[in-house]
């Protein structure tokens, strides 16, 4: 056996492009939107104490810290996730799996790996890309709703967050990615043998990584905040 | 058959899932060259048995045996290296979808083997023309029809010119000449190859016309109640579950 990593680079490519790039066009809508929510949301308690200029503040460390990472997450669990289980339960219908562990490659080096690589590749850009959508979906309300200048609203996000409270939700999307990417291909390789067990495969991947995400980020966040970050 | 041809030995095989047994003491041996036929009702655990020889599933109790070499009781490095004497045709082909023909033939090639790239093109070329898709490298699984898809399957177990090849249903799904076309090419290449052959399958025309040993795994006794060459079994044996097997349930035919 020799030692070079035993998928192609074709795969592993193609990967990356589902679930990288492919999935930019949602994750601007949502990330969008979800800015704005937080703002409206932060807006109505604020504009009772005239402090309406803290949204940024809200809108910054809500999406940095918790949101971005969050809702990327969810959207790739639903994405990616559920492909994920639907390919490798295909495989596993149509013996493509046991065809794999027969000629002398491990599943596991062959189809997961890539995927995880590729999830704990994409994960944090996503997750960058949705913060940048948020602060713009929050700005966006600040700027036409609460009467907040352009620059001003830029101005209190600076002072809000630092590249400290990105890294925290940066961190974090990489758990998530290799969570989103366990729960996939372990639904898909668990497969039963029919056309209906892959639709089963599909959807307790996506129930599962959501599980794994919600949970693993109360844990995540109990420790940040043991260790004061 | 010698008992120093003995290429491949079945011995106290059960097989089980949990506690359900399907077979059980299974006992035979394949001589080298043989092109051995296993076969049964639907559901004996015929599919299985072969599960059970290619190592994807492990034995509930018993072993099989490689030239004398226990194949479950050795360890995972062991095991891989036996396997790679293997070819693995599945009962759906079982081509990986998102790969080229070419890349299907060529992937354990490029795994397993210091071939350069042109020649690795140049052996999956030859392994294609062999089952005559000479031409088709560049073709995904689904854009061919599924008597060309077992053929693929056929060039890709083939690939590392292994000593064992092992069939699950050849001919389910093909029309009667495709058929007879891979009973053919199967005979080819035992003969160039000079590999043993085993093939589970329930089509009495390819049982008779090439196989020269077999089994027969009766799911109510749960064990094999005949083994020998078809057409011996055919004319001498007595069993009637056999006997109506073999001659799709009518009792008198004359076999030509």
């Amino acid at each position: 056996m020799r030692g070079k990593a035993r998928f192609r680079r074709t795969d592993f490519t193609l990967i990356i492009q589902e679930c990288g790039p492919q999935a930019l066009p949602i994750i601007t809508l949502i990330s969008f939107l979800v800015g704005l929510i937080l703002a409206f949301v932060g807006a109505v308690q604020l504009l009772q104490f005239g402090a309406q200029i803290y949204v940024a503040n809200l809108v910054g460390l809500g999406m940095a810290r918790e949101m971005g990472a969050m809702m990327t997450a969810i959207i790739m669990a639903g994405r990616t996730g559920a492909a994920f289980a639907a390919q490798l339960g295909t495989m596993r219908v149509n013996q493509e799996i046991d065809a794999l562990t027969t000629m002398g490659f491990s599943p596991m080096e062959f189809l997961v790996l890539p995927r995880m690589l590729a999830l704990m590749l994409m994960m944090p850009l996503l997750c960058l890309y949705s913060d940048l959508l948020g602060l713009l979906g929050g700005w966006f309300v600040g700027v036409t709703m609460l009467d907040l200048g352009a620059v001003q609203y830029l101005k209190q996000t600076q002072e809000a967050i630092s590249v400290m409270d990105f890294s925290v939700g940066l961190i974090k999307s990489v758990v998530f990615g290799v969570l989103v990417a366990i729960a996939g291909c372990l639904r898909g390789m668990q497969c039963g043998n029919s056309s209906s067990a892959v639709g089963l495969a599909a959807t307790s991947a996506v129930v599962t990584g959501i599980i794994f995400i919600v949970v693993s980020d109360s844990l995540l966040t109990v420790l940040y905040d043991v260790l004061g970050i | 058959m010698s008992e120093s041809d003995a290429h491949i030995t079945i011995q106290d095989l059960t097989m089980a899932y949990g506690d359900f047994v399907i077979q059980r003491d299974l006992n035979f041996t394949i001589g080298r060259g043989d092109i051995f036929i296993i076969m049964g009702g639907s559901g004996c655990g015929k599919s299985t048995l072969l599960r059970h020889m290619i190592g994807l599933k492990r034995p509930a109790r018993g072993d099989v045996l490689y030239e004398g070499e226990s194949f479950w009781h050795a360890d995972q490095a062991m095991r891989e290296k036996m396997m790679r004497r293997f070819g693995v045709t599945f009962q759906s082909g079982a081509l990986w979808s998102s790969m080229t023909l070419a890349e299907n033939v060529a992937l354990t090639l490029g795994e397993f083997t210091d071939l350069s790239q042109k020649e690795i093109r140049e052996v999956v070329s030859l392994k294609l023309a062999l089952v005559g898709l000479a031409g088709f490298e560049d073709f995904y699984p689904n854009e061919i029809s599924g008597g060309m898809q077992k053929r693929a399957a056929l060039a890709r177990a083939m690939a590392l010119d292994p000593d064992i090849l092992f069939f699950d249903e050849p001919s389910a799904g093909l029309d009667p000449i495709s058929s007879r076309l891979l009973d053919d090419l199967i005979l080819e290449l035992r003969d160039s190859l000079g590999a043993t052959v085993i093939i589970v399958t329930h089509e009495l025309a390819s049982i008779f016309a090439i196989g020269n040993n077999s089994v027969y795994l009766d799911p109510e006794a749960k064990t094999m109640i005949a083994s020998g060459h078809p057409k011996v079994l055919l004319e001498e044996c007595t069993n009637p579950t056999v006997q109506n097997f073999l001659r799709r349930g009518e009792t008198k035919v004359s076999v030509a």
